[in-house]
C-alpha cells in the first residue's frame, strides 16, 4: 500500500513525536510543529500515537493512494477533497482505492497532519521517523517531499475508529496570549524589557520556520551587554540576538546557542506556536513554573477525554 | 555549580563563566554521570563549554527532584571520567581547492600556509560540545596564532567534510550548510553518519588530532 505524491504543497514534511537522546550530538528532537493535533490524527485511525504522518505547511498537498486508505486530518482549518468531494477534519476519512486527496490553501493556522491508519512507513533513524532538514536524514531521504515521491503505508489494525466529542477541539487553539515561563538569562533583562514582552504585540515574521519563529516588534533591550558563552538552549526559548528582536527557538533548533534568553513558551502552549502564520501578531502572558505544569498535566488529561466512548 | 530554570522542562547546570580545560572537564564528568544514569526520565543533554542543559519530562520528574539529582553528581568529588577518551584522528588534505581561506588566514598570521598546515596539524584537540548542526564539534586548542574572527558574511553552502577554523577554535563541517568560518581544508572521512551506531565521528570529551595528507590520498579516501 502506498500513497503518490501529486504535488507537495509548500513544504510537506514526514514527522513523529520526534528523536531524543541525541542532543549531546548536535540533533535536535524536531518532531511535529503541532504534536496535540499530530497526535489525535493517529489516535483517530487507530495508530499509535507516535507513528509517522505527514506535516504539511500552510499550503497542503495533493496525494493519490493506490488502495483504500482510513485517513485523519487534523491542525490548521483547510479544505480538503477526495475525488472533488469534502474531506472533513478531526474526524476518520475513508479514502476508495485510487482516490485523490487534494488539500488547499490553509485558512487558520499553518500546519496540517495527514495520519494514515497503519502509519508512515519510513526507516527510522535513530529511533524516529521525522524529517532532520539540517542533517539531511530522517522522514523521506532528509527532505520535503516532491512530486512523484511513494511513500509506504503499514498494516493498519482493524480496531474500531474513535471519534471526537462534539466539539472537542474547539478551544485547541485559543487565540489568547501565549503563556511563557521566565528564560534561563531573565536577569540579564530589566523590567522595561519584561514590560515590553508582555504589553506589546509582535509579528511572526516571513522568515520563520521549524527552527525558529523571527518576531517583529519593540525592541528588547537588555541590561547586561555582554557576549553569552555559547549553550544549550531548550524548545520554545525566546533569545534575544543583538537587533532586539525575539526569536522563539522551535522543534528543529540548534542545540546550543549564545544569546541571551528573556522567556520560554510552556510546553502545554508549544503546539499554538506551531500553527503561528508568517504576519500574525502574538502576545506574551507569563506564568509561573508550577502553573505551566499544572496545565501541561490538564492538557494530558483532557486527550484522554475527548474521545467518545 | 548554579542551577537555574531555562523553561518548564529543563534545567541549566551552570559550572563556570567561561571557555576552559578546567571547566570542560567539570562540564564532561557531570555530562557522563547524566548519561550513566540512564534516567528515562531525562530527554535530552546538552552540554557546552561551562554548562549543561537537561531536558527532562516535567510530568515525571519535577524541578525540584531534577536539581537535586544534578546537585548528587556534581558533588561525586573531583572531576574524572571513568569513560575511556577517544582519541581520533582525522586526515586532511590542506589543498587550495578544499581550503579557499588559507591564504588569507597566513596573511594575516604572517606566516606561510605549510606553517598553517603545520600549526593546524600539530596539536591535540578536544571535543568541548556538539552544536550548529548535527555532528559539528567546536574543538578547543588551536594555536594562538591561527586565532582570527569569523567571516564578516558567512557563506550559503560549505561542504561536508570542510575543515574550519574561528575564533579560538577549530571544527569539520559534518553536512553541507552554511558556515561563517575559515576553510582551510577538507577530510575526505565521514563525519556524520546518521546510520551508523555511532552516527558522530566525534563525541563530547574527545581527543582529536588532525593529520595532513596529499591530494592523491584524498582522492583515493573519497573513492573508497
Amino acid at each position: 500500500m502506498s500513497i503518490r505524491v501529486q504535488d507537495p504543497g509548500l513544504l510537506t514534511t514526514v514527522q513523529d513525536l520526534g528523536r531524543y537522546g541525541y542532543s549531546h550530538l548536535g540533533i535536535s528532537s524536531g518532531g511535529a510543529a503541532d504534536r496535540l493535533a499530530m497526535r489525535i490524527a493517529n489516535l483517530l485511525v487507530g495508530n499509535a500515537e507516535n507513528a509517522a504522518t505527514l506535516e504539511m505547511t500552510l499550503a497542503g498537498a495533493r496525494l493519490e493512494f493506490d488502495e483504500k486508505s482510513v485517513v485523519a486530518l487534523t491542525g490548521g482549518e483547510c479544505d480538503c477533497r477526495i475525488g472533488g468531494e469534502t474531506a472533513p477534519m478531526w474526524q476518520a476519512v475513508r479514502v476508495p482505492p485510487r482516490g485523490v486527496l487534494a488539500c488547499g490553501r490553509m485558512k487558520t493556522g499553518a500546519r496540517l497532519y495527514l495520519a494514515i491508519r497503519g502509519g508512515l512507513e519510513v526507516r527510522p533513524i535513530m529511533a524516529s521517523s521525522s524529517t532532520n532538514m539540517a542533517g539531511h536524514f530522517g522522514g523521506l531521504e532528509g527532505r520535503g517531499l516532491r512530486k512523484g515521491d511513494l511513500l509506504g503505508v503499514g498494516r493498519g489494525p482493524n480496531s474500531r475508529l474513535p471519534a471526537l466529542k462534539l466539539g472537542a477541539v474547539d478551544g485547541l487553539y485559543s487565540p489568547g496570549p501565549i503563556r511563557v515561563t521566565r528564560g534561563a538569562q531573565h536577569d540579564w533583562f530589566g523590567p522595561e524589557a519584561f514590560d515590553k514582552l508582555f504589553s506589546c504585540l509582535y509579528t511572526v515574521s516571513e522568515q520563520s520556520n521549524r527552527s525558529g519563529l523571527r518576531l517583529k516588534g519593540e525592541s528588547i533591550s537588555p541590561r547586561i551587554r555582554s557576549q553569552l558563552l555559547t549553550e544549550g538552549v531548550s524548545l520554545g526559548a525566546i533569545q534575544v540576538p543583538q537587533d532586539e528582536q525575539p526569536i522563539i527557538l522551535f522543534v528543529d533548533q540548534q542545540t546550543t546557542g549564545g544569546y541571551p534568553k528573556i522567556a520560554n513558551v510552556i510546553s502545554a502552549d508549544m503546539h499554538r506556536v506551531g500553527q503561528l502564520r508568517p504576519r500574525e501578531q502574538v502576545r506574551f502572558i507569563e506564568v509561573a513554573i508550577p502553573e505551566a505544569i499544572r496545565l501541561l498535566r490538564e492538557q494530558e488529561e483532557w486527550l484522554k477525554q475527548i474521545f467518545q466512548r | 555549580m548554579k542551577i537555574v530554570s531555562a523553561s518548564d522542562s529543563s534545567l541549566l547546570a551552570v559550572l563556570g563563566d567561561a571557555m576552559s580545560l578546567d571547566n570542560s572537564e567539570r562540564v564532561m564528568s557531570l555530562f557522563f554521570a547524566l548519561q550513566r544514569l540512564n534516567d528515562p526520565r531525562i530527554r535530552n543533554l546538552h552540554p557546552s563549554y561551562a554548562s549543561i542543559l537537561i531536558d527532562f519530562d516535567p510530568l515525571r520528574l519535577s524541578h525540584e527532584d531534577a536539581a537535586s539529582l544534578v546537585e548528587n553528581l556534581a558533588g561525586e568529588g573531583p572531576p574524572q571520567y571513568e569513560r575511556a577518551v577517544n582519541v581520533v584522528t582525522i586526515p586532511v588534505c590542506y589543498d587550495l581547492e578544499f581550503g579557499p581561506d588559507l591564504q588569507e588566514v597566513a596573511n594575516q598570521a604572517r606566516i606561510s600556509t605549510r606553517e598553517v598546515i603545520r600549526l593546524h596539524s600539530s596539536p591535540t584537540y578536544r571535543v568541548h560540545f556538539l552544536g550548529f548542526t548535527p555532528g559539528f564539534a567546536y574543538l578547543g586548542g588551536l594555536p594562538e596564532a591561527l586565532h582570527a574572527p569569523r567571516l564578516a558574511t558567512p557563506r550559503k553552502h560549505v561542504p561536508a567534510g570542510t575543515v574550519a577554523i574561528a575564533g579560538s577554535q577549530a571544527g569539520v563541517y559534518p553536512v553541507d550548510s552554511p558556515g561563517g568560518w575559515r576553510l582551510i581544508g577538507r577530510t575526505p572521512v565521514r563525519i556524520f553518519d546518521p546510520n551508523a551506531t555511532r552516527p558522530t565521528r566525534l563525541e563530547p570529551g574527545d581527543l582529536v588530532k588532525f593529520s595532513a595528507i596529499d591530494r592523491a590520498t584524498f582522492d583515493v579516501a573519497v573513492q573508497r
